[in-house]
This record gives structure tokens, sequence and C-alpha cells, in this order.
């Protein structure tokens, strides 16, 4: 078996491109079914309360009204969110308290609109801070980290280190926003169930709705995906909504959410508060780092963010300790966003480290290079490779670091002041149990079939690059399918994971096929993945950015944001630099815009749509670029490769934050940084 | 929606039936009645009306048709050069799309972007009289310091109105009981206890132009917008100036109108007051926004505006009578 690629690597353009550019590839919502109904969700309009009744108005023209009072009765699946309908208790403003079926989309709106609802409110708190009573240590963090760590003594190396930091940041709730709200079009054919639904693991969407409804046989179509960021991980409750209408009404049923329901019923980033303290000696050399996080979560379901799990990796320091906590609110549930516990915490760690460096007068790379750990700093756990250094000393050649003036507010270019700041980012490199199957196809093509699914982010294309170079053919000759829960089971398209554990299958079942000389092979890679050490396998990288700050209105630009990456081979250049530059946009996004606006009293984050929660527009990116180190890790996966869908987003914002601060002289510890931040500290 | 009928108007004094309202580009009305904040039974089509030229005035100035797209008013050659801070204005706002199906008579009157206005199942005095305002004690970032009231501390998110403000401009309307003119800076209403109502006009009354009578000679005009991003952002906070200097340094002719402060856009007569005649100086510049501020009313989280206004419009004065800078 030669080990030649000659497709991996190449710039190949996403296959799918033109179907997409030119409209005619399908999301779930656009599968239109003959007498198709529609549904709109009725979300709960208090935080905290019991649904007594529900008085549909008869001039409204629906065709179901359900709710507790009349919906099925559902089997429970894991996650308590799904049990739509099911009981008369409230448990977050925006929850599904009914559902309105109709024959058109608007009719189903304006009768969710007027439904008359009979509520019995009761109390509620809605805002996470450190000393409420209620603040309990999770057993273990997403996805199953200990809560806390610790090693050495670090209240005694802070009291001896003769400099220290002692910080607190915040980030607020994120909300992930795809482009694609969740849709699913439900149809029942007797007791089978076919489902169109946008998500990023139609396997597992398939298993949940089969345990729902209590059948056996449920296909989900996942064909096109307008992006997900970790909030279609899972089935969400668009899916169980519309299964559950199509088999009230006989009809099949669409529910698409609006925009607005993406920040409740769909889950977002929770906001964080952590407290970080570092100790070091007069060089630098770290001798203390504490990283403690606080996080929120429902009275549904415990999500514990993983905020300060990253500090367990990043630096060398013989004392440590790291923990979470955690609180529950009468607020939507928190989930998985792009780089969940990586894209916070490396906020407060980096920015931290940015004013250590300011303390000591030391280069801010410097620092880090001074603190590199050889082995996993808390296990010893050698890194399959570890590339940090590299990237940030090819990272400040290539963004022009060196020579930086370290003192803050000293550039100043007409009405701005000019400011560079940089920070580290990581995120593990995991793989997940697949299976792929591959068929000659006797015409001198091949197909190879596995139950991913494309975001977006060019999995099918890197797909049919890793067959060409295990098979030996050229792309052109690879037919990829993928989307589609009939096919062979595949992990989730999370976790920066799904390459790896995708080409992992599609590898061993082209090689299989060689091997073999059939007509078709399948391969599970279970037990090869559960042989594998699970510590020391991450990608690294270093985040420079150049940010200018209005004189006159504190307003902030991002200039210039440059990512450099240690990730492993990169599978595909054009759709890797893509989904780098994506994340370090979504990190801009965090540092400067991004925001869920609390009201307490409504118990709701009440900017609910893309008008008044900000993303970066085209005209705040202004010159962005990534480029990636040659790495080779063979202890990872046949490609050589690590995730790199969320590194993006990791470290970047605190790159932004440090620029301010070198731009202003001002630190913002509280993201967003938004101008009314920066304003007061500017001299006049 | 709830449902509604649909006809286009034959005229400009046609008048509406109860429960109607006029359509335009759409670009605001349409969002809220899918929201269901706009609950209209009818909605009657302005734009075949011939409503859409930009005519010369004499003595320099312009009407602007009530139907003129925002793009092509900022684009319009006797606008961008007689009236570069409208042109300015028109530009900083919204998207390139959404300039293209905004009308002139459609931006003056389009709603306030506040979050609770904006959601029909929380209570609005704007939208549900007598339901209470939480933006006091709850989101008012970017609401009212000034001209609000206990019932609603609501902004105009017009940028386009806010160099209309300075300019002096005039709307003429139409309707059953005739034709009539408005000052701009009387068409809109403070919402003392009627926040409901955002303007002066009666029910079926139809803006049909905008007159925007010439700036006096040697002025000079801009418009600078302050938002939380680069783009596709209302303002929060936007000045909209035009000022004459004499040769010995003397306000001989001065404008200014505040966006993002008040529910309407906000001319600054007292500051204007203040400056004629004085020295156009950064001092004289900053002491003139803070008079105008001296009746402001901030909240916990928008008193910023207190800084940023008198900033900008310190900043963007000072470009206006630097000579070398022409």
């Amino acid at each position: 078996m030669t080990a030649a690629t000659r497709a991996i690597g190449a710039p190949l353009a996403r296959l799918e491109g033109p179907e997409k550019v030119s409209g005619t590839a399908k999301y779930a919502a656009e599968y239109r079914q003959e007498n198709m109904a529609y549904g709109w969700v009725v979300p709960s309009p208090v935080p905290h309360g019991r649904l007594r009744a529900v008085l549909a108005d008869p001039s409204a023209d629906a065709i179901a009204v359900l709710w507790h009072g009349n919906a099925p009765e559902l089997a429970a699946a894991d996650d308590p969110e799904l049990a739509v309908l099911q009981s008369d208790r409230i448990s977050y403003r925006g929850q599904p308290v009914a559902l309105v079926v109709a024959g058109t989309l608007e009719a189903a709106r304006r009768a969710a609109q007027v439904l008359q609802l009979d509520i019995e409110t009761l109390p509620h708190e809605a805002v996470l801070r450190t000393d409420h009573p209620e603040v309990y240590t999770p057993d273990t963090v997403n996805p199953g980290f200990p809560a806390e760590s610790s090693a050495g003594d670090v209240d005694r190396a802070l009291a001896e280190a003769p400099v220290t930091v002692d910080v607190t940041y915040t980030t607020p709730a994120l909300h992930n926003n795809p482009m694609e709200p969740h849709a699913t079009i439900a149809r029942w054919d007797g007791d089978d169930l076919t489902v169109y639904d946008s998500n990023q693991h139609p396997s597992g969407v398939a298993a949940t709705l089969a345990t729902v409804f209590g059948v056996d046989r449920v296909h989900v179509v996942t064909e096109h995906v307008g992006g997900g960021f970790g909030s279609k991980g899972t089935a969400r409750p668009n899916a169980v909504l519309a299964a559950l209408a199509a088999r009230v009404t006989g009809r099949p049923v669409q529910v698409a959410l609006p925009r607005q329901a993406m920040f409740s019923l769909v889950g977002h980033r929770t906001p964080t508060i952590q407290r970080i303290r570092l100790g070091a000696d007069t060089d630098g050399v770290l001798t203390a780092i504490e990283h403690q996080a606080w996080s929120q979560t429902s009275r549904l379901y415990e999500f514990a963010e993983q905020t300060a799990v990253t500090t367990r990796h990043m630096y060398a320091a013989p004392h440590r300790r790291t923990g979470h906590r955690l609180l529950r609110l009468d607020m939507p549930t928190p989930r998985w966003m792009r780089a969940p516990g990586e894209a916070p915490g490396m906020v407060g760690l980096e920015c931290a480290l940015d004013e250590l460096a300011e303390q000591l007068s030391l280069d801010p790379v410097e620092l880090r290079i001074r603190n590199e750990p050889h082995t996993e700093p808390e296990t010893g756990t050698p890194f399959t490779s570890r590339h940090y250094v590299d990237c940030l000393r090819a990272g400040a050649d290539r963004f022009g670091w060196w020579g930086r003036d370290p003192r803050p507010r000293q550039q100043r270019d007409g009405d701005w002041w000019i400011g560079t700041g940089m920070a580290g980012a990581t995120y593990p490199a995991m793989a997940q149990p697949s299976t792929a199957r591959v068929r000659d196809l006797a015409d001198g093509g091949f197909e190879v079939a596995i139950g991913a699914t494309d975001l977006g982010t060019g999995a099918r294309t890197i797909l049919s690059q890793i067959a060409a170079d295990a098979l030996g053919v050229p792309t052109g000759r690879i037919r990829i399918r993928i989307g589609d829960s009939t096919l062979p089971q595949a992990s989730v398209a999370g976790g920066s994971s799904g390459s790896a554990s995708w080409g992992w299958a599609v590898t061993e079942a082209c090689r299989e096929l060689r091997r073999t000389g059939g007509a078709e092979a399948v391969f599970d890679t279970t037990d090869l993945i559960a042989k594998q050490e699970k510590e020391g396998r991450h990608a690294f990288g270093a985040h420079f950015a150049e940010v200018r700050v209005d004189a006159v209105t504190g307003e902030i630009r991002v200039s210039r944001l440059f990512g450099m990456y240690a990730a492993g081979r990169i599978l595909n250049a054009r759709t890797a630099r893509s989904q780098f530059l994506g994340g370090m946009i979504m990190g801009m996004g965090m540092a400067l815009h991004e925001e869920g606006v609390l009201d307490p009293a409504l118990g709701e984050w009440i900017n609910h749509d893309l008008a008044e929660y900000h993303i970066p527009a085209h005209a705040d990116v202004e010159s962005i670029d990534a480029a990636w180190l040659d790495e080779h890790d063979d202890q990872l996966n046949p490609m050589g490769s690590k995730g790199i869908g969320e590194i993006g987003i990791v470290g970047s914002p605190a790159a932004i934050l440090n620029a301010v601060w070198h731009a202003t002289g001002v630190r913002v510890r509280d993201l967003p940084a938004r101008l009314d931040k920066i304003l007061p500290h500017l001299p006049t | 929606m709830k449902t509604f009928s649909y006809r286009t108007a034959t005229g400009p004094a046609d008048g509406l039936e109860p429960g109607a309202v006029f359509l335009a580009g759409g670009t605001n009305l349409v969002d809220l009645m899918k929201l269901g904040v706009a609950t209209p039974d009818a909605l009657v089509d302005v734009t075949r009306l011939p409503l859409g030229e930009i005519t010369d005035l004499p003595g320099g100035g312009l009407r602007i048709g009530a139907a003129v797209r925002n793009s092509d008013l900022a684009a319009d050659p006797r606008a961008r050069q007689a009236f570069p801070l409208l042109s300015q204005a028109l530009l900083a706002g919204a998207s390139g799309q959404l300039r293209n199906m905004a009308t002139t008579g459609g931006n003056l009157l389009q709603r306030t972007r506040c979050r609770y206005f904006m959601d029909a199942t929380k209570p609005c005095n704007k939208h549900t009289p007598g339901s209470g305002c939480p933006a006091r004690d709850g989101d008012h970032r970017n609401l009212a310091i000034l001209g609000g009231s206990e019932a609603c501390i609501a902004t105009h998110p017009s940028d386009m109105a806010v160099a209309l403000a300075a300019l002096d401009a005039i709307v003429h309307v139409d309707g059953p009981a005739g034709p009539r003119t408005i000052p701009v800076t009387g068409l809109h209403r403070l919402p003392g206890d009627r926040p409901d109502r955002d303007t002066v006009l009666e029910h079926g009354e139809l803006i049909t132009a905008v007159d925007v009578p010439a700036l006096p000679s040697a002025t000079r005009s801009a418009y600078r917008k302050a938002r939380d991003r680069a783009s596709y952002a209302f303002a929060v906070g936007s000045v909209a100036a035009a000022l004459a200097v004499t040769d010995d340094g003397l306000v001989s002719e001065v404008r200014l109108a505040w966006g993002a402060v008040a529910p309407r856009p906000w001319r600054a007569w007292r500051a204007e007051e203040r400056l004629r005649g004085r020295p156009a100086t950064a001092a004289e510049f900053r002491a003139a926004a803070d008079a105008e501020l001296a009746a402001a009313e901030p909240g916990r989280d928008n008193a910023y505006k207190m800084e940023l206004l008198p900033r900008m419009t310190t900043a963007l004065l000072e470009r206006l009578a630097d000579r070398e800078g022409r």
C-alpha cells in the first residue's frame, strides 16, 4: 500500500459549490411535500411558571393546536428538552408551550400570535453571579472532564511570587446563529418516519427520534446544512415537534425556527465569569496558575462549560489549580458553541498573560515561549506533536511583531490610536468511531458512503480527496454519499473531529477494498479508536491582531488579523483557510460585537435578531489571513490531520482585546469591548 | 401575519380607510407585520404614485419626491454637491439592499428599534398603550437621553432624518383635508403620555415630498455616525452639522442635529444659539454641546452618550471650521 498523497492537501473547490451558488442545493425546509402543513412554535412568554390552559382563537385558521393538554405522550430521551409539550412546567422564556399547525406558514404564525395562554407565573432568577448561595461544583464538565484539578500549593506560590496577576474576566451569553436556522420537515408513512432536518449528526438524530416515538425505522436526510456551530449537534425540539405534529395531523409538517427562537431553543454559549491568578518570577517563568470559572445552566439540564480545562494544557507551572462552578437559572439551556471551553477560557488566560507581560515589561510572545511545557503540564503525558513555539515565532515574523513598542497608547494615525496584540490558540485533536462503506462501481468509479454531514465546511470534498488517495485514483472517480442516516453510522460533525473520524473510516474501507479486491468493503473504526491514547493530542496556533481605536468616539476596528497554526496535515488548503478565517472572524465578533443582552426582569436575551445581535459585517473584516506550518504527526489517524473547525475562535478574541489595550491603555475585562467601555478612559 | 387586503393608491389625497396603512419600500413595515407588532387590516401601496423625482427649487434647493429611493438620493449629483451631509447620512444607514428599497418618506416614518417595541410579547407603551415601559430599568443602552418621558424613551433610528433636521427641510403632506407643509423638525412628536403616536400626521395623510432649502453660501457640512460595527448598524450617536466661519474666526452660521439620543432627530437649537457669533474653537463647540445636554436625563447604561455626543460634535465642527482642510 503506497502512502502517496496526491489529492490530499490540494485546494480542491467544494464539490457542491455550483449547486449552492446556483440555488439548487436543497436545505431541510426546501423538501416541499404534497399536502404539507406548517407548524409554528409558541414560545413561553414567562421564564418560570405553569401552563394551565391554552385557548385558541376560533377565527384563526389552524389545523391543530398542540400543547401538553392534548399532545401524545413521548418516550423520554437523554435530553429532557426533547420532551416537548409533555408537561405544564415552564423552565425558561422561549420554551415551546404549544405548536400551532396550519395550512400556510403565515396562518400558523398568526394563529400562534393570537393564542391565549393561561399561565401561573412563578418567581424567576436570570442573573449569573459568583456569590449566589446555590452555586455548586458539578461532577464533571463537558464532555466528561473532572470539574477540578490541582497540583502543588497555589496559594503559597502566589504569596511568594514577586510578580502576580489577579484578574476577573467575563464573557456574555453568545448565540450560535448559523445562517440556516434549524428546520425540519417530517412525514409518516405508517410507522416509518422520514425527516428532512438541518443537523450535524443524522445518525444521532435518527436514533433519538426512534427512541422518542418508539419506532424502528427513522430516515433522516441532511444533504446540505447552512452551518451549525454546535447548535445542531443533536436533535433539537423542532425535529420532535415536526414529527409529533405530522403524526397528529396525518400530514407532512414543516417546523422552521424563526431567528428569534435561535436565541433560546437551540443552545447557546453560557455567560462566564473567570478569575485568573498568575504568579511568576522576575524573568517571567510562571510558578503558579489558577483559573476558576463560573457559568450557568438551566433547570432542565446540566450543561457545564469546560471553561478552565484548556488551562490544564497550555503552560508549565509547578503550582496549578483549575475549577468550575455552576448555577442553575430559569434560563435556556446552554450547549456547545464553537470551541466550548476553549473559546471563553482562552479569553481569561491569554488576556491575563498579557497583563502579566505588561507587569514584567516582557514581550508577550517571549513570555509564552518561556513557559512552554515539554509534556502535558498536569499529567506528564508526551504530546504527539506540539509546535506552539514555532507558531509564535513564525506568526510574529509574518505579522511583523518584533520591535513593537510595548507601551500602550503610543501610536497614532490621524484620528486613530493604533495597537497590536497577540494570544495563543489550541484545540484538542480528537477522533470518534465511524463506519464507512466503499463500492467499486465497475465503471472506473467508486462510491464512498458514510452518514456524515457537510455543514458548509467542505467535508464532502475532503472525503473525496482522502478516498482518492487511499484508492490511488483521481478525485473525479469518487462519488461521495453523505447526509443520510441510512448510510453507515458516522460520528457528529463536532469537536473539530469530523474529518479525522470519517476520513479514518473512509481510508480503512478503501484500503480493505484494495486488499480484498472485492466489490464492496465496510470498515468500522471503533476498535482502533478505543486503543488510542486520548491525552497529549492538540492543535496549536498563535493569533496576532492590529486594531485602531477612534480617538474621538472609542470605536474599535480590526485593521489586521493573522493566525498561524500547526494542525497536522492540512487536507484541503482552500477549505482549511476558509475554516481558519471563519473562526477568526467569529473570534472578532466575540471580542467586539456579540452579546446576548439580558433583561433580568423578563428573563430573556432581548436582542434576539441579527439586526440587534451584532456579528461582524463585511466592512468589519479588513486584512485577514491564516497560514500553517507543515506539521507531521503519525500518531493521530491515517491522514495525520488535526481538527481545524474551532481553533480559529480560540485566542483570537484575546489577541484583539490585548491590541485594544496596547492602542488605548484600556483593559476591557467584560466582553464585548465597545466604545462605551473605552470612552470614559480616553483623553479629551 | 394577520390577513390584510392590498390596493394601490390612485392619488396622494386618497386617504386611508380605518385600519389601513400606506406601504412604500416596506423595509420596516413588513418586518413589523411579520412580528405581529404592526397588524394593519389593509395596505395601500403608494409606490406607483408619481412621487419619485428629485427636482430643483429656486435658490438652489431640492425637492425630493417621497418615493425617491435612499440609494438614488444618496447618489444624486446635486444632493451630493449641495448637501454632502445628507448623502453621507444616507450612505451610513442600513445596507445597500435596504437603501435600494427604502424611500424618503418611509425613512422619515420608520419606527424605533427599541427592543421592547420590536417584540409584541413584551410590554411597550408604543405598541400597546398602557402596558408599561421596561426599558428604563431594563435595556436602554441605545435609547433616549433627551426628549423622553416616563412612558417612553425610544430613539428614532434614521440617519437621513438627522441630516434633514439640520438642513431645515420642509415636509409636504397631502390628504383628505388637503395639502400642508410641516418643518421636518416638527414632524416627529415627543412621546409624552402618547408614545404610540410617532408623528403629527393625521390618519390618511401622506408625505409627498421633502424640500431641502439651500445652505447659506460658504457653509460646509458633514455627517458623522458612531456605531458598534463598521456597517449595517444603527447609530449609537450621530451628528449632522453645517458651519460657516467669518474671516475673523467667528461662527456666522451653524446647524446641528443629533441622532440616537431622542425620540426624534434632535435639532440642537440651544447649542446653535450659544455658538452664533462666538469663536469657532474646540472649547466653544464643547461648551455648546454640553449646554444642549443640560436637560438630558441619562439612564444607567446610556450615560456614555453624554460624553460621546459632545466629543463627536466638537471634532466634527473643528473639521468643518478648519480652513486648511477645505
